[in-house]
């Protein structure tokens, strides 16, 4: 096993563990992939931080050389708006961190005051993925604390709008647990103090029996003035709108219970109901809790803000000066480095300028500009930097237009769940019930009419009913959730089972991102690939890292003479062999029919071997996939690609209006509220903000994304891509989740009348209410969850 | 068994204290991230041995 193994830990990098090339950079005996690595790891040796390789092997993530630029912090303007706390002496700030992922992380970050002694503090929340740096101003600024944490491999993730999220969030849920607190707190005291009550008190213990009811009834004033104080705001506020909900019933039903325990205790006629309505209470309480499930890491209401750069260069009389985008004026000159965003629709005035849109438009390879010509905005600058002068501001480019569109200004509302229609019945029927009984009692025992009225409403409080839906859904988000596919909230799974259209997007979303592939027409033997990809690891182009990853042997000879045209080719001498690769004009061959795709020749030693044919490849099992939701739902295809791959895809969309091409963001919104307005029910499944548009106007919007910490649209739920295969059973599995929701309706169903044959004949004592409370609650509980991971389970989701 | 009363007074008030304490752990922040803690209580030894070599 050793022997084997050794091998395989050697041609890995010290640091982050790639693979490392041919010739290793190497430092004290260790290798490393790049540069990148062994400055990082140079700087923690220095710094005495070498433990970090002891908690984890190879923690580091590859830090290959990438320029990047933030002069713009040191505008006191656009650090004023990230920082959260400045004096004269110390500045707090907190930085979002993708690459945060182990132990090792949060002990490098959190000894962060090694590297540079002004850092007074560092904290991490892992989960969240941040570290809230407090540090003294005078001594360092913001931009040298970023380029600190730069250098050793932990670039944040600097936005204005997103992912350091705001205090709201925090401080509802703290309410909630305080509330949850409270209810418990009551309901456990008074479930004690209520046990002597029920199991009888002898006769000499009778002057307990007031003091235990009047303690019970201090305890039930903090449950129905605080913990349930959101029951009767929503239940007035629906009355006043006219909807029946089933806040109703619960809350006349705590409001009913509590009315009469204190009549019932003041009066010495009997024990209350104060258990039951504190249990009720933080039942009722914890469901909710159940609800509220978020994701620390992942945002789903991003919109173009946070995929484009917070400041950008402007060029005014040969000086640089960063500018916050917001403004940006039409007539600015910008410069744009390599790796950067185009921020605005702008004009290309100097430098080559290979785009990539894919995340735009969806075109999956670079496209080359000239001069004068306009590039829209959000496309990333592939080759060395370019100047443009903007045309249009940042909010009216073609790409961010379609922000300002109505459908980004309306909320959806909902799709009304199956728990909101049945408890509109149920309310109705309950009350028709009470106020039945009390009427019949009326004419026979009048002394019994109001205790039977009230019974009614205490014993049919659609606790269990209310608890049903949240436990069931939180069962089936937690288990979405360990196959990674992450929903906003619970009601998203209630909208994918009613799903009967779904529109996919192709690059990135079908098209699997990671593993596109080449064909090579004409002939190549080993020994030439081998010379192609040591030519190619030099270079940075998509294409040629591409076909490395293709080829993928290890490197062998050194390459001397390299050049690179940008955009254009590559050239060097490998082993003594001339090897080319490029485009056309680049190796000076007569241009002849192209064929469709991207192409990339070869010419060896001056004689040409052919070329490669780069090719998508789909996403594994999407034939599958197709086939099975093909039987139940109609599907459709919008790009905004070339039709070259038509051909390919017509397997899966045979038919005539399938497949749409060259589709602008726009078209692709119209399309899906074309279909929505037929009456259908879209799922729009999109990756890029091309898609933004359709995937906030279809019924159910899925980005996906192979690393969820990337930027994704706005949507409904976020998909990684390797689990795209599992949608069909993440669409079963939500069907099956509907089922369990009636099927535990029909059971709390069940309790309730069996409750109310006692509370219809007036016998309903404290102690039957305290008895059928919690069983139906915890029958309902553990039904719903365990249907749910059998269900699951059949679903091979777990 | 006036004992009684008083009994319950007492542990009313000591379950006040603990639910007085969970309302300052909470506004503290002491449950906004319960992973972190976890692993950072493992760090504090090793980095002392770095520090005496």
């Amino acid at each position: 096993m050793l022997e084997t193994k050794e091998p395989l830990v050697k041609s890995m990098c010290f640091h982050c563990g790639e693979a490392l090339p041919g010739s290793p950079y190497q430092l004290q005996e260790k290798e490393f992939c790049c540069l990148g690595c062994l400055g990082i790891n140079k700087i923690l040796c220095e710094h005495n931080l070498a433990d970090y390789y002891v908690y984890n092997d190879r923690p580091g993530q590859t830090h290959k050389e990438k320029n990047l630029n933030f002069d713009f912090l040191n505008e006191p303007e656009i650090a004023g708006k990230l920082v959260d706390y400045t004096d004269d002496q110390i500045t707090i700030i907190t930085f979002y961190i993708p690459a945060i992922h182990c132990s090792s992380c949060i002990w490098l970050l959190e000894s962060l005051g090694k590297i540079n002694g002004n850092i007074v503090e560092s904290r991490v929340d892992f989960l969240k993925k941040q570290v809230t740096i407090t540090y003294k101003n005078p001594n360092l600024s913001l931009k040298d604390l970023v380029e600190t944490l730069f250098h050793i491999g932990y670039e944040p993730n600097i936005s204005l709008q997103d992912v350091v999220k705001g205090q709201q969030t925090r401080v509802t849920d703290r309410k909630l647990i305080g509330r949850i607190a409270v209810a418990g707190f009551c309901f456990g005291n008074t479930m004690l103090l209520s046990f002597p009550e029920y199991f009888g008190l002898a006769g000499f213990e009778q002057q307990f029996r007031s003091f235990f009811g009047l303690l019970n009834l201090a305890f039930a004033i903090p449950v129905v003035f605080y913990s349930a104080t959101e029951y009767f705001v929503s239940a007035w506020k629906n009355l006043k709108n006219r909807i029946l909900n089933l806040d109703f019933p619960l809350a006349l039903g705590i409001l009913v219970m509590f009315l009469r325990s204190i009549w019932e205790i003041t009066s010495h006629t009997g024990a209350g109901f104060v258990d039951t309505l504190c249990g009720l209470v933080f039942f009722l309480l914890i469901g909710k809790w159940m609800q509220h499930h978020t994701y620390h890491h992942l945002s789903f209401e991003r919109d173009y803000r946070s995929y484009f750069p917070v400041a950008v260069t402007v060029l005014n009389n040969f000086r640089e000066k960063a500018v916050a985008l917001d403004q940006l004026n039409k007539g600015d000159r910008i410069l744009i480095r390599s790796n950067e965003i185009i921020p605005a629709d702008a004009i290309l005035l100097k430098g080559i300028a290979r785009i990539d849109f894919s995340f735009v438009t969806g075109e999956s390879m670079p496209v080359d500009k000239v001069l004068g010509e306009i590039i829209y905005a959000g496309g990333r600058q592939m080759a060395g930097a370019i100047e443009l002068e903007v045309v249009k501001p940042v909010s009216q480019s073609y790409l961010t237009r379609l922000w300002n569109n109505e459908t980004f200004h309306i909320d959806k509302d909902g799709i009304s769940t199956f728990s909101g229609k049945a408890s509109k019945y149920f309310s109705i029927v309950l009350l028709m019930i009470a106020l039945g009984s009390g009427a019949y009692w009326m004419f026979y025992d009048t002394s019994k009419a109001l205790a039977a009225f009230s019974a009614v409403l205490i014993i049919a409080c659609p606790c269990a009913l209310a608890l049903s839906s949240p436990f069931t859904l939180a069962a089936v988000l937690s288990i979405f959730d360990k196959n990674k596919f992450y929903l906003k909230n619970t009601s998203v799974i209630e909208q994918l089972a009613r799903i009967d259209t779904f529109v996919f997007d192709k690059t990135g979303t079908i098209s699997n991102p990671e593993a596109s592939g080449f064909a090579f027409d004409g002939k190549i033997d080993g020994f030439q690939k081998q010379l192609i990809i040591d030519l190619a690891r030099n270079s940075g182009h998509p294409l040629s890292r591409e076909l490395v990853k293709w080829i993928n042997l290890p490197a062998k000879f050194p390459v001397d003479h390299y050049s690179e045209m940008v955009g254009r080719g590559i050239t060097g001498i490998v082993n003594r062999h001339s090897v080319k690769i490029g485009n056309r004009t680049f190796l000076g061959l007569e241009s002849s029919k192209e064929a469709n795709g991207t192409i990339v020749h070869v010419l060896i030693d001056e004689c040409y071997l052919g070329h490669f044919r780069f090719t998508q490849k789909w996403r594994s099992g999407l034939a599958t996939i197709i086939n099975k939701l093909r039987k139940t739902a109609s599907l459709y295809l919008l790009s905004g690609d070339q039709d070259h791959d038509r051909q390919s895809l017509v397997v899966f969309f045979p038919e005539e209006n399938q497949m749409l091409y060259k589709q602008s963001p726009q078209e692709k919104l119209d399309f899906v509220k074309k279909l929505q307005a037929s009456g259908k029910k879209v799922c729009m499944l999109g990756d890029g903000l091309n898609d933004a548009g359709a995937l906030k106007q279809s019924d159910l919007g899925v980005a996906v994304t192979d690393d969820i910490n990337n930027f994704s649209p706005g949507c409904e739920a976020i998909l990684d891509g390797a689990s795209f295969s599992k949608i069909p059973f993440f669409i079963q599995q939500a069907k099956d989740a509907v089922r369990v929701i009636h099927l535990s309706f029909g059971i709390s169903l069940i309790y309730n009348v069996v409750g109310l044959s006692f509370a219809l004949q007036g016998k309903l004592s404290p102690l039957i209410a305290a008895v059928l409370m919690p069983t139906s609650t915890v029958t309902i509980i553990l039904f719903t969850s365990v249907a749910a991971r059998l269900y699951a389970r059949k679903n091979q989701l777990l | 068994m006036n004992m009684i009363f008083m009994l319950i007074g007492i542990s009313i008030f000591l379950a006040l204290i603990f639910l007085i304490a969970f309302f300052w752990a909470s506004k503290s922040g002491q449950h906004d991230d319960t992973h972190t803690p976890a692993i950072r209580i493992l760090f504090d030894d090793e980095i002392k041995n770095t520090d005496e070599k």
